[in-house]
């Protein structure tokens, strides 16, 4: 963004037209203009609800970049082999992240997993199969 | 070693929970003494996984197995043409001497499953212990295991679905079967329709580990005769029927 | 004599109309694929009982008769018939697009298209389907390669050894294809090594009925010459290729009646089995295969083009009804659990199995049909795949 050539301010000002534009795009797609009245002209960040618990199975700085791997990996260890540790399962993750309001990790923009894929526009196909909302919230069985 | 001494100590505390529960009745051994593991065990090739359907005890008209499998899975229990069926009931009438029989049909969990040697990219597949299962992640849809199945024990799901288990991950346009309740196998319990069965007074299916020699079931083969859905096929199914 | 090869002109209204009519079907059929994708297979007839329906008919119909369509091809480099060399870019052509429809269908009928990538990166070999993967992608390449060797010149001394690994190529993917059926020793209808050959024997009538479909039309349609001894002589191929089909079906059919175990199945499929019998003897044997076969031996009207053309589209018709008999008919039919009982239960278990198409699996079945015409509408004009003039004197050189 800060690249500096001869013609610096150029492309600075071409560079800032076009972030703004992205923004505008994202903000009017998910709504967040409106929900956390984010200054114009700032990117946005996403809106992350505070989970359960005080720490993360890993560092956070760790899970953000590397949650898909690290889900990825447990996924074909638990599907293939039966092995069903918690840490890095899958329902772990959404036991601890369901937002108090929705009870679930994807049901509303806000909610935890869709404030960030929403914001990185990176599509979530977890919850096409998986139950978004932990068990207990399901409810008793009938 | 300290997390594996740990797991031990829970292999512990599961075997005894699943001893308590083994005999509800004398003589009447209901449930298997369950092979509780630890999480972080794989699941093991020394294990295999059967079920003993006796069908002279399972009742015809009761579906005891069939809502609690729809139950536990998160099935919706419908009976339209599209419907995901994981266990049903089949009746048996035989022409010649008019004999019944009823019982329940559902994925057999071959040795030589016909629906994971047609799948293309390998998502149809054999856990160690003898269970097959549909790895969703890769299934793409192909129906090639509904066409291979000789025992119409697969469903593809037909629509969206919504609501699923935590458990039990279901989604449109992947084929799914019985996997034996895997989720509670892993953690020491029977299946859903096992513990139906039982509960219903009935305990026409035993469940346990064929490679056992001292299991309730390994003892039962051994000592009545039993037969195999299909068995001119060769696939050496999981589930054996007695009483047919 | 050289052969002078043209790209069609390719700009009258009637083309273009071609063109429109093939692009409609197409994005009819992407239509009903979308729908199918976001609303799931219910929108389909297709059931956990009749898992494969109408796409797969139109899919595997076109995936044999592809391979089929290379047939004169074959004929002109690996058996050296001069008389079918000028006929033989075409076919490479033809094969091609049909590969191509059939393998569209396929792919957008999965439960998950959208894992198509899954499909082309994770193989499990002992599927058939898996292997067919490779023969098909494969078949392209081998064509691809064959249609260089025949239309650049320099390469054309090379044109007989591609062509002769086509013919195994062909042989090898058709075989595959009867065996994805021939192979599923579930099922009554299928479970015989008499399918791969009849599926091979099947390619070689579907495709030059194809083929001649297309030739007669892309001639008459350009206003070029289609000499009568070259149709002769592909007429009375046809008729060979139908003969033979008929002899692999009489025996497969008889192989299973001879057995006790399958009379339930024979009976059902060849009497009362309500539209399976009355496809196969209406519609694969009778107009598929009789009638084409009296047509095209007519002393004088069976070489003309009107007859060819009937026939061949009967030829095609028949082959379309007896995919439905066998993929379908097979299904239809209940599996037995425990031979020799009668059965009853909630999945419709010892019960006929009914399957009525809906309006979109059919779209997406023409679509593949539609989406392997624009593939040669479009190469012929853009490709000088056709000689300009095809009458005696050309196909008598050597």
């Amino acid at each position: 963004m800060d690249r500096v050539n001869s013609d610096g301010r150029a492309v600075r000002s071409r560079t800032a037209r076009a972030a703004l534009v992205l923004f505008a795009c994202v903000a009017a797609g998910a709504g967040w203009s409106q929900e956390q009245g984010a200054p114009a002209g700032r990117v946005p960040k996403p809106a992350i609800t505070p989970a359960q618990g005080d720490t993360c199975v890993e560092p956070v700085e760790f899970m953000r970049r590397n949650h898909m791997e690290v889900l990825l990996h447990q996924r074909d260890r638990t599907m293939r082999a039966g092995v069903r540790t918690k840490q890095h399962s899958l329902k772990g993750c959404v036991e601890c992240h369901a937002s108090a309001e929705t009870g679930s990790v994807a049901a509303a923009p806000g909610d935890f997993c869709r404030s960030c894929h929403g914001y990185a526009a990176v599509k979530i196909d977890c919850f096409e199969c998986h139950a978004a909302k932990p068990a207990v919230a399901q409810g008793a069985k009938p | 070693m300290n997390g594996h001494d740990a797991g031990r100590r829970q292999f512990l505390a599961w075997g005894a929970g699943a001893v308590a529960t083994l005999t509800l009745a004398p003589g009447v051994l209901l449930l298997q003494s369950a092979h509780g593991r630890a999480p972080v065990e794989a699941a093991s090739g020394a294990v295999r996984w059967g079920l003993l359907i006796d069908t002279d005890k399972c009742a015809k008209g009761c579906d005891a197995c069939v809502t609690a499998c729809n139950r536990e899975n998160g099935l919706s229990g419908g009976t339209r043409e599209t419907d995901a069926q994981w266990i049903r009931k089949v009746e048996l009438k035989d022409l010649r001497t008019g004999r019944e029989a009823s019982l329940p049909m559902m994925c057999q969990h071959c040795e030589q499953p016909p629906c994971v040697d047609v799948c293309p990219t390998g998502a149809s597949f054999k856990r160690a212990d003898g269970i097959v299962l549909v790895d969703k992640h890769v299934c793409i849809g192909c129906r090639y295991c509904m066409m291979a199945c000789p025992y119409k024990a697969r469903s593809l799901v037909h629509e969206n679905l919504a609501d699923q288990r935590p458990d039990v991950p279901r989604g449109k346009g992947t084929v799914e079967s019985c996997t034996f309740c895997v989720h509670r196998v892993d953690r020491g319990e029977t299946p859903a329709c096992v513990r139906a069965c039982a509960d219903a007074g009935h305990g026409a299916m035993v469940f346990g580990d064929l490679n056992d020699p001292a299991s309730d079931i390994a003892q039962r083969i051994a000592r009545y005769p039993s037969t195999q859905a299909r068995a001119d096929l060769g696939l050496n199914p999981g589930v054996r029927y007695q009483g047919i | 004599m050289k052969i002078a090869y043209r790209e069609i002109e390719g700009r009258s209204g009637a083309y273009w109309l071609l063109l429109g009519v093939l692009g409609a079907v197409t994005a009819a059929g992407l239509a009903a694929a979308w729908t199918m994708e976001h609303r799931g297979h219910i929108v389909t007839g297709m059931t956990n009982q009749i898992v494969w329906g109408m796409p797969h008919v139109f899919a595997v119909f076109l995936i044999v008769a592809a391979s089929g369509a290379l047939n004169v091809a074959s004929i002109a480099s690996v058996f050296g018939k001069g008389f079918y060399k000028p006929l033989a870019p075409l076919s490479g052509l033809v094969a091609v697009a049909l590969l191509a429809g059939g393998l569209a269908v396929l792919m957008l009928d999965l439960g998950r298209a959208d894992r198509i990538v899954v499909a082309m990166t994770r193989y499990n070999f002992t599927s058939i389907f898996a292997l067919n993967v490779f023969l098909y992608t494969g078949f392209f390449v081998i064509v691809a390669l064959y249609l260089w060797t025949m239309m650049e010149r320099r390469m054309n001394r090379y044109s007989t050894p591609v062509g002769y690994a086509a013919l195994v190529w062909r042989l090898v993917l058709t075989t595959g294809t009867g065996s994805i059926f021939g192979f599923l020793v579930a099922r009554q209808a299928y479970d015989s090594a008499m399918l791969a050959p009849t599926f091979v024997a099947m390619s070689f009538s579907y495709g030059l009925a194809a083929y001649l479909l297309v030739l007669i039309a892309a001639y008459a349609w350009s206003g070029r010459t289609l000499d009568v001894a070259v149709l002769r002589r592909l007429k009375n191929l046809l008729v060979v290729f139908i003969a033979v089909v008929l002899y692999f079906v009489a025996v497969f059919h008889l192989t299973n009646l001879y057995f006790a175990r399958q009379s339930a199945f024979e009976r059902f499929v060849l009497a009362d089995g309500g539209i399976y019998p009355a496809l196969f003897w209406g519609g694969q044997i009778l107009l598929g295969s009789l009638v084409p076969m009296a047509l095209l031996a007519h002393p004088r009207l069976g070489a003309a083009r009107g007859t060819v053309v009937a026939a061949s589209l009967l030829v095609v018709l028949g082959g379309l009804a007896q995919m439905h008999v066998t993929i379908i008919g097979g299904q239809a039919f209940p599996l037995e659990l425990f031979p020799g009982m009668q059965e009853s239960g909630s999945f419709f278990d010892g019960r006929v199995h009914p399957y009525a198409p809906s309006l979109p699996e059919l779209a997406l079945g023409l679509g593949g049909v539609a989406i392997a015409g624009i593939i040669v509408v479009l190469a012929v004009k853009l490709l000088a795949f056709l000689p300009e003039r095809l009458d005696g004197r050309v196909a008598e050189s050597p």
